[in-house]
């Protein structure tokens, strides 16, 4: 019980996130319909920005935003690292980007061959 | 010594992330297993509301769940008569 | 067979990776230098309390120029890649069989509810959405956050009715305006302050003010059109059925 009771919430964070990593990766490495292994990027990259994000976390910090709440000469002391938010903020709508054009990419590979399956595009295989 | 709910509140949403995150590689239905996708990413916008990062956390919810669900739901569309 | 036996051999590889990084891993109890130096002086330098705004729009400005651009290309490019091309000979058939299913509506009209729904939701949502992105220097969101709200609008939109037609000309003639505008921001910034998208070119203000903190708010007005119409455009493509073979 203690053992749970010690253990930092960024660290709890920090393993779910690495766990989605693997899961994503299983997903994306073993799925043979495109489709799926679509989701199991999408997976991955929300695993990578648990990751990120707990990094960024200070024991007990509050919201990076300087206002009444937070007056600006405790600053320093009390709010949590803002470069790995705003790095995650950017990596999040990229995301977007690439699932988007992975999937308009799937949905071309369909009209051409009226299939999903990896398996039977063989022209790239070497 | 009592575990705090802060800490309990955080393993059960990593709980729910890893669970959603399971069906959506091993889920039959393609459409349940972008669905699953979709809560992973909706409880993670949840994790970094937790972490004090409000501003990623609205990025997640709307951008993570919402718009590249609906994306992976047209592309189901266009793609049917597969799974 | 031994190619799952490989993929998970991989995968365990990985994991003894990753629970070594966790295992040695221990909390922060204090600012990184870079954070520290921003949380001290951010407020006092560029006048917007929210400092991920600060570090995304000013402090790394340039990045996330270079994220729209990206933003931008994936756009262009998924337009590129669903657009409906057609065989010579079969054009004007499929462009008679375009317009026969624009009238006659291939699309499934919406339930009464949803249609309902979205007459009364969609000002607010879009109203939301402006406020998201001109309130980014002082609570949690942005342009990013606030466009991203105005796409789920648009996709409200095409859900109630989906014989919609969303205009390209427009769409294209907003989103280049902003991202130009953008752009001269940023050199207005080398040329009256300190470099480049440095927000000091304007008075910041109050501190705290809704017109404060120099050029964020603006940068961010124009950061979320674009983003906004540039994701109503990815999700129009991905909706529209095309008829005529690839």
């Amino acid at each position: 019980m203690s053992l749970i009771a010690d253990t930092p919430i960024s660290l709890i964070v920090l393993c779910s996130g690495l766990a989605l990593v693997l899961i994503g990766l299983w997903g994306m490495l073993t799925q043979r319909n495109m489709i799926r292994m679509i989701v199991g990027f999408s997976l991955t990259d929300t695993g990578v920005h648990m990751v990120m994000v707990s990094i960024g976390y200070v024991t007990g910090g509050t919201a990076p935003i300087i206002n009444d709440a937070v007056p600006i000469a405790e600053a320093a002391s009390r709010v949590v690292d803002p470069v790995p938010s705003a790095l995650v903020l950017t990596a999040i709508v990229i995301g977007l980007g690439v699932t988007a054009v992975m999937l308009s990419v799937a949905i071309r590979i369909y009209k051409a061959r009226r299939t999903l399956m990896i398996d039977e595009c063989t022209e790239s295989k070497w | 010594m009592t575990v705090p709910v802060i800490t309990l509140l955080t393993i059960l949403l990593c709980s729910g992330i890893l669970i959603s995150g399971l069906l959506a590689v091993t889920l039959n239905n393609l459409l349940s297993a972008v669905i699953s996708a979709g809560l992973a990413s909706l409880f993670a916008s949840v994790v970094y509301v937790v972490l004090a990062a409000p501003d990623v956390a609205m990025t997640e919810a709307s951008i993570g769940s919402g718009l590249t669900t609906m994306i992976f739901l047209y592309a189901i569309r266009k793609t049917r008569g597969e799974d | 067979m031994i190619k799952r036996l490989f993929i998970l051999m991989m995968l365990a590889v990985m994991a003894v990776i990753f629970l070594n990084l966790a295992g040695n891993y221990r909390e922060n109890t204090e600012l990184s230098r870079l954070g520290h130096y921003y949380a001290e002086n951010g407020p006092q330098e560029l006048g917007a309390p929210n400092l991920v705004t600060a570090v995304v729009v000013t402090y790394r400005g340039l990045d996330t120029l270079g994220e729209v651009t990206v933003l931008f290309i994936s756009a262009a490019g998924v337009g590129l890649l669903l657009r409906r091309t057609r065989r010579k000979q079969d054009d004007e058939d499929l462009e008679q069989g375009d317009r026969a299913e624009e009238t006659a509506g291939v699309h499934k009209p919406a339930s009464e509810i949803v249609e309902t729904a979205t007459e009364l939701l969609l000002p607010m949502v879009i109203l939301f959405g402006i406020y998201v992105f001109l309130n980014g220097h002082l609570s949690p969101g942005g342009g990013f956050q606030g466009g991203a709200i105005i796409a789920s609008g648009t996709m409200f939109l095409l859900l109630a009715l989906p014989e919609s037609h969303i205009s390209r000309l427009m769409i294209a003639v907003i989103e280049s305006l902003s991202g130009f505008s953008y752009v001269v921001v940023g050199v207005l910034g080398v040329l009256l302050a300190g470099g480049f998208l440095d927000n000091r070119i304007i008075d910041p203000g109050t501190y705290g003010a809704l017109f404060s903190a120099g050029a964020i708010p603006l940068i961010y007005v124009f950061v979320g059109l674009k983003v906004g119409f540039e994701l109503s455009a990815v999700l129009d493509r991905f909706r529209k059925e095309d008829t005529g073979p690839l």
